[in-house]
């Protein structure tokens, strides 16, 4: 990728974008990674409220899995689920 | 009581992308205290693990306007950005009300940042002030600051031959806050989410400066699974070690009364930080510890009925 | 068009705070300092009396001043600051800051020296330690020119092709507390000159939010310093033009200097500030002798107007660069080193030597000046300086 050159950079070093850091993939970073059950979820959010980054992704107040571009698989969402195994599971990547 | 589900549906100020470790505590309160702002936020933030993390140029993790200047005046900054909203709202060049919200580690806030954050609670600009305590310079690699506990190990406070970590106790910032007589000032712990978030909605409603210092923990430098950072957060809670409570306009309400106070040893062997206390010869140390999350503990317990009385 | 104007008897700090008042700033965030403190005890009383809308913060240290002047200007709103000495080194930190993140604050600055020894009184030593900052810096002779200056910065900070801050420096207590006549501008010529600050970017944009103060790693630092050494480039034009401009509703004109019988002089002092007072003084004296003595006062020392200054002393013989401050290189003063570096290139070059005067308050009077001129006679005898670095007037 060519770096714009000086003239082309917004003043002042600040960045004019909403959260563009979503083209940053920190999914990369994970050994383990989240694999999720839709059938044993019961959708109390609770991995969504827990999750740093957030990469989980819901819709309508629902469980719609992992958003694996960004999940870093620190595996709070598989420790803290309340369905433990039945919903979500740690596995090497 | 507002439910997860509610909670999801609301907008998401942190993206994803950010570059904070694994299992990181701060992103955490940031998402969740970020909701209960109602309606447009200015986002303040010391330097720190937060503020490098998400924003490396020409990435930002903000969906809402945010400032960072330096490490030590977080709160002078956004006292600043607060005058500016009174100035501009008087002469019609702003319409909105506007939320102020300031992030900064312990570092930035219990050590550098204590003046000015002092000056701003004093002045008592409308901003919420979020401390995430995750007890040490993590940014910089682990050195002692004065919210680390008494007995962690830290690369400035290190375990040797005729040493067992930190000596001293923490600081107590809420307290320090709180004697601020600023209308609210509360602690707060990610595990206990709608607790939090309860507290984050009176901190932005309320008339004047709000302190809130959050629980934040630090897989790597408390040296303990990035999957296990809410359930110690847990013990941190239900030791006592980390009490849930808030002063309103000067009365005390402790938001959460463990139903069995758990020995601060739970807490403690969770977290390699404190694995050496646990050797032969630092029983001592665990003892001491134990007796000042008692003196504190009962002490708290005494000021809510004092100021309630 | 006749000039509006109004003849008042005002300290330098009542003068700047009218200039201020005038101004009506958005937000003024500021911390008490000798000898600048009644710049905002003056504005604070305007504030108490409903004459200024302005929002005041009166933090709790100079390093909070500038942090909230910052969050204010990036929050869109006109800031302004003023400090002097230990006040303007507490802040050096956030001065980068501010010019980092390129927004037009003006401060005045009432030179005062900086501790150890602590004193009170007036030198340069506070704002020659903070020339690398990415400030403008604008010095001025006596009340007149720090109202005048303060005006004129404003404009120029904000100028769409600078967006930089801007110091107004003047010296602690000769200028600050001494009680000059000098003419104000009405309310309402200053408000239009000032005209309304349209900031590019602002925290209360809620549409499209802007991230400020980013970590900013190798693949891009270098390009954000280039962008606001442009800006200072860029400065020097502005600077000229609005001084134009100013000199059409007041009638004073202002540059990069004063000269004072500069034209044809042989010999040439160079100082800042309130010294060049003095320093004409005995150049009308010596003048009525038939000697060729002169006086430039430089105006704007960032950006270095080096062409412009060089071009000024092309005609001297031997040219004395006094400067307020000592800087420890022992190669003489700061203004003194980055004159004589701006001649390197220039085909004929004055004798030039330095003298570090007035530190700490020490009075600098006509005997000294004329001392001074009397060495340059006789450096220009002798075809050579006896001296390149003197601490004038101290005993041995």
């Amino acid at each position: 990728m060519s770096l714009k050159g000086y003239k082309d950079l917004p003043e002042g070093g600040v960045i004019p974008e909403r959260g563009n850091s979503v083209l940053y993939k920190t999914g990369e970073w994970r050994s383990m990674k989240p694999v999720y059950y839709p059938e044993g979820c019961v959708h109390c959010l609770l991995c969504w409220a827990f999750c740093p980054e957030p990469a989980i992704k819901v819709e309508n107040g629902r469980m719609l899995g992992i958003d694996y571009d960004h999940c870093k698989g620190c595996g709070i969402c598989a420790r803290e689920c309340p369905r433990k195994e039945k919903a979500l599971q740690m596995v090497r990547e | 009581m507002a439910s997860l589900k509610e909670l999801s549906a609301l907008p998401e100020v942190l993206a994803p992308g950010h570059r904070l470790c694994a299992g990181c505590g701060a992103p955490i309160v940031v998402r969740m205290i970020t909701r209960a702002a109602k309606g447009p936020l200015v986002v303040a933030n010391a330097t720190g693990c937060l503020e490098v993390s998400t924003t490396i140029y020409p990435y930002t993790s903000w969906n809402t306007p945010w400032i960072h200047t330096a490490f030590e005046n977080a709160a002078a900054t956004a006292s600043g950005v607060e005058a500016a909203y009174h100035a501009l709202k008087r002469r019609g060049k702003v319409d909105k009300d506007i939320n102020i919200v300031v992030f900064g580690g312990d570092g930035g806030t219990y050590d550098i940042g204590f003046q000015s954050l002092s000056g701003a609670m004093e002045r008592n600009h409308k901003l919420v002030y979020v401390c995430y305590d995750n007890g040490a310079y993590m940014n910089t690699g682990i050195q002692r600051s004065s919210a680390t506990p008494k007995g962690a190990n830290t690369t400035t406070s290190p375990v040797g031959k005729v040493s067992y970590g930190k000596r001293e106790n923490r600081k107590d910032l809420t307290e320090i806050m709180a004697a601020h007589n600023i209308p609210y000032a509360a602690q707060v712990s990610p595990s206990h989410w709608n607790d939090l978030y309860q507290k984050a909605e009176k901190a932005f409603a309320a008339n004047g400066a709000a302190f809130i210092n959050a629980f934040a923990p630090c897989p790597r430098g408390w040296r303990h699974d990035t999957k296990d950072t809410i359930e110690i957060c847990r013990l941190a809670v239900d030791t006592c070690f980390w009490p849930l409570y808030e002063v309103v306009d000067g009365k005390y309400r402790v938001t959460y009364k463990p139903r069995e106070k758990k020995p601060v040893t739970e807490f403690l062997k969770a977290q390699g930080r404190f694995s050496h206390l646990f050797q032969p010869g630092n029983e001592e140390v665990l003892e001491a510890i134990q007796k000042e999350v008692d003196r504190k503990w009962e002490e708290l317990l005494k000021l809510e009925e004092l100021s309630n009385s | 068009m006749a000039l509006e104007t109004k003849q008042v008897a005002m300290t330098g700090n009542e003068a700047v705070a009218n200039a201020i008042k005038q101004i009506n700033p958005d937000v003024i965030a500021a911390y008490p300092i000798t000898p600048q403190t009644d710049i905002v005890q003056y504005y604070s009383s305007f504030v108490a009396d409903g004459q200024v809308d302005t929002q005041m913060v009166t933090v709790e240290s100079e390093h909070s001043a500038m942090s909230a002047t910052i969050g204010a200007s990036a929050a869109g709103a006109r800031a302004m600051t003023a400090t002097s000495s230990q006040g303007l080194a507490l802040m050096h930190e956030m001065l980068h800051i501010a010019s980092g993140f390129r927004l037009p604050i003006v401060m005045p600055v009432v030179n005062r020296a900086v501790s150890a020894p602590i004193n009170i009184h007036c030198d340069h030593s506070d704002t020659m330690a903070a020339l690398t900052t990415g400030w403008l810096q604008i010095y001025s002779e006596n009340a007149q020119e720090a109202y005048d200056n303060v005006i004129q910065a404003m404009r120029i900070a904000e100028d769409p092709r600078v967006r930089l801050p801007v110091m107004v420096c003047y010296d602690g207590f000769i200028t600050s507390h001494a009680v000059e006549n000098l003419f104000l501008l009405p309310d309402e010529t200053v408000k239009q000159f000032v005209g309304e600050y349209n900031p590019k970017h602002t925290l209360f944009d809620f549409d499209s939010p802007v991230t400020f103060g980013p970590l900013v790693l190798p693949d891009y630092f270098s390009e954000i310093k280039a962008q606001e050494a442009d800006a200072m480039r860029a400065a020097k034009e502005v600077i000229l033009e609005i001084a134009e401009e100013f000199a059409k509703i007041s009638g004073r004109k202002y540059g990069y200097y004063e000269g004072y019988h500069l034209e044809d002089a042989e010999r040439v002092i160079v100082v800042l500030s309130s010294t060049a007072g003095t320093a004409k003084e005995v150049v009308d004296e010596l003048r009525a002798q038939g000697e060729k003595v002169g006086l430039m006062k430089p105006r704007v020392i960032r950006p270095f107007p080096a062409e412009e200054f060089v071009k000024a002393l092309s005609g001297a013989k031997v040219v004395a660069v006094m400067d307020r401050a000592e800087t420890f290189s022992t190669q003489g003063g700061q203004l003194f080193t980055e004159l004589r570096a701006a001649f390197y290139e220039a085909p004929t070059k004055p004798l030039m030597r330095n003298y570090i005067f007035g530190l700490g308050g020490r009075d600098t009077t006509t005997a000294e000046i004329r001392r001074v001129f009397e060495d340059l006679k006789k450096d220009q005898e002798r075809g050579s300086v006896d001296r390149k670095v003197t601490h004038l007037d101290v005993r041995v």
